[in-house]
């Protein structure tokens, strides 16, 4: 400060000290130098500088309260502050920087992009740029603090555009804002910081309480994330992501049960596909069912838990389901292990389609998976062999399966061996025999010859039966045979000529015999014309007679009567002389009698009574 | 440096007090002697305060340099308007505004925003420290050049302002709520503090400073 001093230099104090003596010839006073110099100048100028100095006024003084100069440092002191603050409150409020990888950029903007959980925004993207192999796109965010216990590991991204699915449209404000990335906070307590965004998002949200199940089924269906899950027509959860098996031969899909339903799940739980509608036309008539006009239209799932099980503790997440194809199946399947038999047949399975049943006296005990062809080169033979998907516990019947005495459950190849022993066999069967649909009938056939299940197969061979079917064409083909043996050509033969002789009958007759009997039908008519004509005479002619001759005919019978009567003389008299006449004729049996034992009385006349 | 003016270069040399009001020259009060401080002295038409120099022009001048130092990284690194409409928030700091005007063609408006909130600021504080440096160091290096210098900085001062002016205008006009609404940032509190103090800074020196080292000898052809 000293070369900088604003006030003047301290020589011209004591010079000012002297009032009207003060001048600039006093200024460098306290300098020796100076003063030699200036003495004389000083004098000669001073009458001068006294006449100017009087012209110039005198400053006033007005006492004035002084800051200290060490005031205005406050101002810097001030200025550092704000800017550590600032400091401080930026560096404060920027949280974590992040990386998520995705598949595409599509919509992501740096420093314009927001990272929104619950829709807040929760961070910035500052960077979208490509990864070294070109596969993916890396983004850059900057988080805000209060973010960072939202990411840990299981955390998921992922951008939010304008999507419609699962019957529902979400992201519309993004048609207006632009796309933001969306957050889910995961459960893990392991902090992350590089993230791989998901290219669909989640259709629920991590801290939704509710369970995820694996459904495993061999379709898809019309299925879509997001698609319903229903049990008892109400929706309790969603459809949340599948895939196809590794080894392609299925789907597994993961649904999301909401709490509480979640706890209706359990190792009773059958899960079908709920999508269309099932049509049944039973002996009760048509029934047709559908889960909701939704599922109808987008596809879903149900569930319903088989009642009158034992009580079952509430599934854990991530236990894995089958899904069945209907709702009539699905409660049918009692039971979901299952094995897989080879049933060789030696006739033909036209008519047999996957998946037809295998029947146990009309209980499904196993469906057809598979028919193939199979030459034997021991026996020289080929057969059809077709795979079964036994469930071999419904064989044996509910609840429990047996169990020995120590308590161990019978092996259930014993239990085969047991019953095939007793004629247990697999017999092909129609079904329908209009379509000839075939079934696989289980039955015993006390009868059948001995065999035994060949266990050292895999699939193990199940003895088989000759079909009921294959015995009708057998002797279907014996009627044929002897109907091939009928003279059809010779019968036909003498058919014809037969019908030709009856041709010529009939032509003969034509030519002779119908114009014969136009003439005799002609003479006939003539003859009832004569007859018709007498009787016409007699009519009027002999009519009129024969009512004279009745008239006196009656008058006569009249007499007769008259005659006749019991009262009348004429029959009293005959009766009186018929009376004397049998009279007569009784004494001449009894002469004639006398006579014929007496006949000497003749001569000597009636002796004496022998008696 | 220890001349005898045959003809007092200045109003200090002459033993007076110029008044930086109204220019009046007059002469020291009787009572300076009687170590009244100098401050108390004034004009005795305007009554403005007469010094021989600034008081602690210097000391001062630094301060608000300081000042003016420190919170330029503020202003410049913190959003100066935080805008939230409906199509997202957005904050911007100067430099990403002239960036954006830049991007998307106005060029001259991102030149003009440039330097009137990012050139001039930095220049301002250039100058000023050059000048208060070489006066400490009784520098005589072109004193006509340093004193237009000066002269350029305190007319220029108030109008690198013009940040401060479009954020507030603004934010006063900009509050529709839920549609629209833009509200100051830290860095434009920062921003105006930076203006000001070199505002401050500027008056605090005393352009008398720079002539105070140079010989009398020194003429207008000279430079």
């Amino acid at each position: 400060m000293d070369p900088t001093r604003t006030e003047p230099p301290e020589g011209e104090e004591p010079a000012r000290g002297v009032p009207g003596a003060a001048g600039p010839a006093s200024d460098d006073a306290a300098d020796a130098d100076a003063a030699k110099d200036g003495a004389a100048n000083a004098d000669a100028a001073d009458p001068a500088a006294a006449t100017r100095e009087a012209a110039i006024p005198e400053a006033v003084v007005r006492p004035r309260r002084k800051l200290p100069s060490l005031v205005v440092w406050l101002i810097p002191a001030v200025a550092i502050a704000f800017a550590l603050w600032a400091l401080f409150a930026t560096l404060h409020q920027r949280g974590p920087t992040i990386t998520i990888v995705f598949k595409s950029g599509e919509g992501i903007e740096a420093r314009k992009t927001k990272i929104k959980y619950k829709n807040v925004d929760i961070g910035e993207v500052r960077s979208v740029r490509l990864s070294e192999d070109r596969q993916s796109v890396i983004v850059t965010a900057i988080m805000t603090p209060e973010a960072d216990s939202l990411l840990v590991e299981d955390t998921r991204f992922w951008v939010v555009r304008p999507r419609l699915s699962g019957g529902s449209v979400t992201g519309l404000s993004t048609l207006l804002v632009g796309s933001h990335i969306g957050l889910d906070a995961g459960k893990s307590e392991e902090s992350a910081r590089d993230f791989t965004g998901l290219e669909q998002p989640p259709t629920f949200s991590k801290d939704l309480p509710g369970s995820q199940f694996v459904l495993r089924a061999e379709d898809f269906g019309s299925l879509d994330i997001g698609s319903p899950v229903y049990t008892r027509h109400i929706q309790v959860g969603q459809v949340v992501g599948y895939d196809l098996d590794n080894d392609g031969k299925g789907v597994t899909i993961s649904i999301f049960v909401n709490s509480p339903y979640d706890k209706q799940v359990n190792a009773n739980t059958r899960f079908w596909f709920a999508d269309g509608f099932d049509v049944t036309l039973d002996a009760n008539g048509l029934k047709i069912n559908t889960q909701s006009i939704i599922s109808i239209l987008i596809g879903g799932l149900a569930f319903e838990t088989l009642p009158d099980m034992p009580g079952e503790e509430p599934s854990p997440e991530n236990t894995s389901f089958r899904v069945f194809y209907d709702r009539a199946q699905a409660m049918k399947a009692l039971y979901t292990g299952y094995e897989t038999y080879t049933f060789e047949f030696r006739e033909s399975v036209r008519g047999l389609t996957i998946g037809a049943p295998v029947d146990f006296r009309g209980v499904n005990v196993g469906e057809v998976v598979a028919t193939d062809i199979k030459f034997d080169p021991v026996k020289k033979d080929i057969t059809v062999p077709v795979r079964v998907r036994m469930y071999p516990e419904r064989l044996r019947g509910q609840p429990a399966p047996y169990t020995y005495k120590s308590g161990k459950p019978v092996d259930h190849r014993q239990f085969l061996d047991l019953i095939v022993q007793r004629g247990f066999r697999a017999q092909l069967r129609t079904a329908n025999l209009l379509t000839g649909q075939l079934y696989v009938a289980l039955d015993f056939f006390p009868d059948a010859k001995k065999a035994t299940i060949d266990w050292s197969h895999t699939p193990p061979d199940f003895p088989t039966m000759q079909g009921s079917l294959q015995e009708l064409q057998s002797t279907l083909a014996a009627i044929a045979n002897k109907l091939d043996k009928v003279p059809f050509e010779k019968i036909a033969n003498q058919l014809t000529s037969t019908l030709e002789a009856g041709n010529r009958l009939f032509a003969k007759l034509d030519d002779d015999t119908v114009p014969a009997l136009r003439t005799t039908l002609e003479e006939a008519r003539k003859t009832l014309q004569g007859a018709t004509t007498m009787i016409d005479e007699l009519g009027t002619k002999t009519l009129p007679e024969a009512q004279s001759t009745l008239g006196q005919l009656k008058k006569t019978l009249a007499s007769i009567d008259q005659a006749v009567t019991p009262e009348a003389p004429l029959r009293r008299d005959l009766q009186d002389s018929l009376r004397e006449v049998g009279r007569a004729a009784q004494s001449l049996r009894v002469l004639a009698d006398y006579l014929e034992r007496h006949p000497e009385s003749l001569l000597r006349g009636r002796g004496e009574d022998p008696k | 440096m220890r001349r005898m003016p045959a003809a007092a270069r200045s109003a200090q040399e002459a033993g007076l007090l110029s008044c930086m009001a109204c220019t009046l020259v007059s002469r020291p009060p009787a009572a300076f002697a009687d170590g009244v401080i100098e401050s108390n002295a004034r004009c005795p038409r305007c009554g403005a305060g007469l010094h021989w120099r600034k008081p602690d022009s210097i000391v001062r001048c630094w301060a608000f340099l300081v000042a003016s130092y420190v919170l330029y990284f503020p202003a410049n690194l913190l959003p100066i308007m935080n805008t939230s409409s409906l199509f997202g928030a957005q904050t911007d700091t100067i430099l990403s505004g002239v960036i954006y005007l830049w991007k998307t063609g106005s060029w001259a408006t991102a030149l003009v925003v440039f330097v009137a909130s990012i050139a001039v600021p930095v220049l301002k504080l250039a100058v000023l420290t050059m000048l208060v440096v070489t006066v400490q160091r009784r520098s005589t290096w072109r004193p006509k050049l340093r004193a237009r210098m000066y002269a350029i900085v305190s007319f220029v001062g108030r109008w690198s302002m013009l940040d401060i002016f479009v954020v507030t205008v603004l934010v006063a006009l900009v509050q529709i709520k839920s549609i629209a609404v833009i509200e100051a940032g830290p860095g434009a509190i920062a921003f105006g503090a930076v203006v000001v103090l070199t505002i401050f800074a500027a008056n605090s020196f005393d352009p008398r400073l720079i002539w105070d080292p140079i010989r009398p000898d020194y003429g207008p052809d000279q430079d």
